[in-house]
């Protein structure tokens, strides 16, 4: 999947409280939980995120909570692919078991600012920096976890391996 | 002649039908239960329902309806219902109604679901607690869960062990509280990313089951997928009075491979906190000064069993909540808040002012029960202090023990027991 967008970006250990908040867990429809995405530390974000827009965050992405209302949240949104220096694992499962690619790139992640337009091709993890002209590759995925994540998650491979 | 093994590669070797597993490798394992809640419960029947294949199993699932529970608002209510319906077209039998149900992680070690040598998954982050009695077990979403519903199995990468050598004698006023927030404080949210923590040591033996239970249910906010003790003598008493079916435990090989040894020496342990807004900002009280504090939480998967309600007891007898906190009481089951009243401990709990409630994971994730205002702060013996955990996003959570809450609470500051008793 090739995709280009502007960046939003966010810190170091963005927890899943953050991303979706308890308090509207008592739904999971995802236009629902969409509206209230990092409420907590960024207001202006789901208000004004466009459709292709891409989240960065640092270390430890997603900790906390195994809600996938969390990557739920976050593609309904309208954001196709979330980049970090690391992510917490649970998220990470349920990123590539709902369908919402993830890429890891360490250290590389401080190269990109808030508003900075990249380019990605999530099929090799190449990341282009647009407005600074980096070029990042992040880590590959293991091909076990890539079909899951070619078949559009864990439910459509499951029911493809009937 | 097979590989040296730690206890999370045997578990998972056992449950791969493997004679041996490493550090990296990917295998595909049979689960022995398959546990959800019901916020994650609900939207995990959805996509199960997808799948279009029944249950795997209806003995080897749990699910238990405590996190917005008895129903908070009408959405909640509906919540329960779609999993109180699954449960009883599918005949599942660990499904617990209100009045019979407790907090997840506390009930199905009390009821002797959980064993030594099992391969769990939750849709639960806090799943890792049952690592304290020598089984394998881990959070997962509600996609992984749905599979688990469907097919028994689940993938899992072999993780690396960081092994945790757990030394010295356990001194007054601590508990397993300070030693798992210790742990996380040296090693950081991240520092057991994708590695499981395992337990070794002569000063394991120090620790009590509710102490393991505290410290495993914690291993995820090290960032770790599992945290597991050894099989020993007290595991043994504490699961032969509980568990009815038999079980293989494990043990880990004394050539074992960790990726790194973190020591911790009881003998040395302070009384601490977490303070906002990360489990790894750990502090001794002792180096605080004054913060003045408005809510006291005692409760919830992480202290809200018995031993827990003993110690906050043991503090408040005779005693009076300050008159600028409430301090509320969460027993984490039926079976403990009936112990809690025989014990009398309710009577000194209202006799002090407490807020006593049913078994509820409520407040410690701002659901209900105790919800923060802007600008107020809480000493909560719950797992987490992120922002806008307990309520308002400008209120303030301490992570204590059950010793420091209830001292706190007294005081209407951070304190330590020695500064009330």
């Amino acid at each position: 999947m090739k995709l280009e967008g502007k960046v939003w970006r966010y810190g170091d250990n963005i927890d899943t409280d953050v991303i979706i908040p308890a308090r509207y867990l008592n739904t999971f429809d995802p236009a629902e939980l969409a509206k209230h995405c990092m409420v907590d530390i960024d207001e202006t974000f789901a208000a004004n995120v466009k459709a292709g827009d891409i989240m960065v965050g640092g270390k430890n992405f997603g900790c906390g909570s195994s809600r996938e209302h969390a990557p739920v949240a976050i593609k309904a949104s309208g954001i196709p692919v979330v980049i970090a220096a690391s992510f917490a694992r649970i998220f990470y499962r349920n990123g590539i078991n709902i369908g919402l690619p993830l890429l890891e790139i360490g250290d590389a992640v401080e190269k990109i600012s808030a508003d900075d337009v990249l380019k990605i091709d999530t099929d090799t993890g190449t990341i282009e920096n647009l407005t600074t002209g980096d070029i990042f590759h992040a880590h590959p995925l293991p091909a076990f976890v890539q079909e899951i994540a070619n078949a559009g998650g864990l439910i459509n491979y499951i029911k493809s391996k009937k | 002649m097979t590989m040296a093994m730690t206890m999370s590669e045997k578990i998972l070797a056992r449950h791969a039908g493997l004679d041996s597993v490493e550090a990296g490798q990917l295998v595909i394992c049979d689960l022995d239960l398959v546990m959800a809640n019901d916020v994650t419960g609900p939207p995990s029947i959805k996509e199960f329902e997808k799948i279009g294949r029944p249950v795997f199993s209806s003995e080897k699932i749990a699910l238990i309806p405590d996190h917005f529970q008895p129903a908070k608002d009408i959405k909640s209510a509906d919540l329960a219902k779609i999993m109180r319906d699954f449960a009883g077209k599918n005949k599942i039998k660990h499904y617990y109604e209100q009045g019979r149900v407790g907090i997840e992680h506390v009930i199905l070690p009390e009821f002797g679901i959980v064993a030594p040598g099992m391969l769990i998954i939750g849709a639960d982050s806090h799943t890792c607690t049952y690592g304290a009695v020598n089984a394998f077990s881990t959070g997962v979403g509600t996609t992984d869960l749905a599979v688990g519903l469907a097919t028994g199995k689940a993938w899992f990468k072999v993780p690396e062990a960081i092994n945790v050598h757990i030394t010295g004698k356990k001194p007054k006023n601590i508990c397993g509280k300070d030693v798992i927030l210790t742990l996380i404080g040296k090693i950081g949210v991240d520092g057991a990313l994708y590695k499981a923590l395992e337990f070794t040591g002569e000063g394991v033996a120090e620790l009590s089951m509710t102490d393991r239970l505290t410290i495993s249910n914690m291993a995820i906010e090290a960032g770790a997928k599992a945290g597991v003790f050894p099989y020993d003598e007290a595991c043994e008493l504490y699961v032969s009075r509980r568990v009815k079916k038999t079980f293989e435990p494990v043990t880990a090989d004394p050539d074992a491979k960790y990726c790194a040894t973190v020591e911790i020496n009881l003998s040395e342990l302070k009384p601490v906190v977490a303070l906002p807004h990360l489990p790894e900002n750990v502090k001794p009280v002792e180096e605080l000064g004054e913060i003045k504090i408005n809510q006291v939480v005692i409760g919830s998967c992480t202290n809200g069993r018995l031993e827990d309600l003993g110690i906050a007891a043991g503090i408040l007898r005779g005693r009076k909540v300050h008159p600028n906190v409430r301090c509320i009481i969460i027993p984490g089951s039926q079976e403990i808040y009936k112990e809690a009243m025989l014990c009398h401990w309710l009577e000194i709990f209202i006799e002090a002012g407490c807020v006593v409630s049913c078994p509820t994971c409520g407040p410690c994730l701002g659901g209900y029960m105790g919800i923060l205002s802007a600008g107020e702060r809480c000493v909560s013996t719950t797992n987490r202090n992120f922002r806008g955990r307990m309520g308002h996003v400008d209120s303030e959570v301490y992570l204590a023990s059950p010793f420091v809450a209830a001292a706190s609470a007294i005081t209407g500051k951070i304190s330590t027991p020695d500064e009330v008793i």
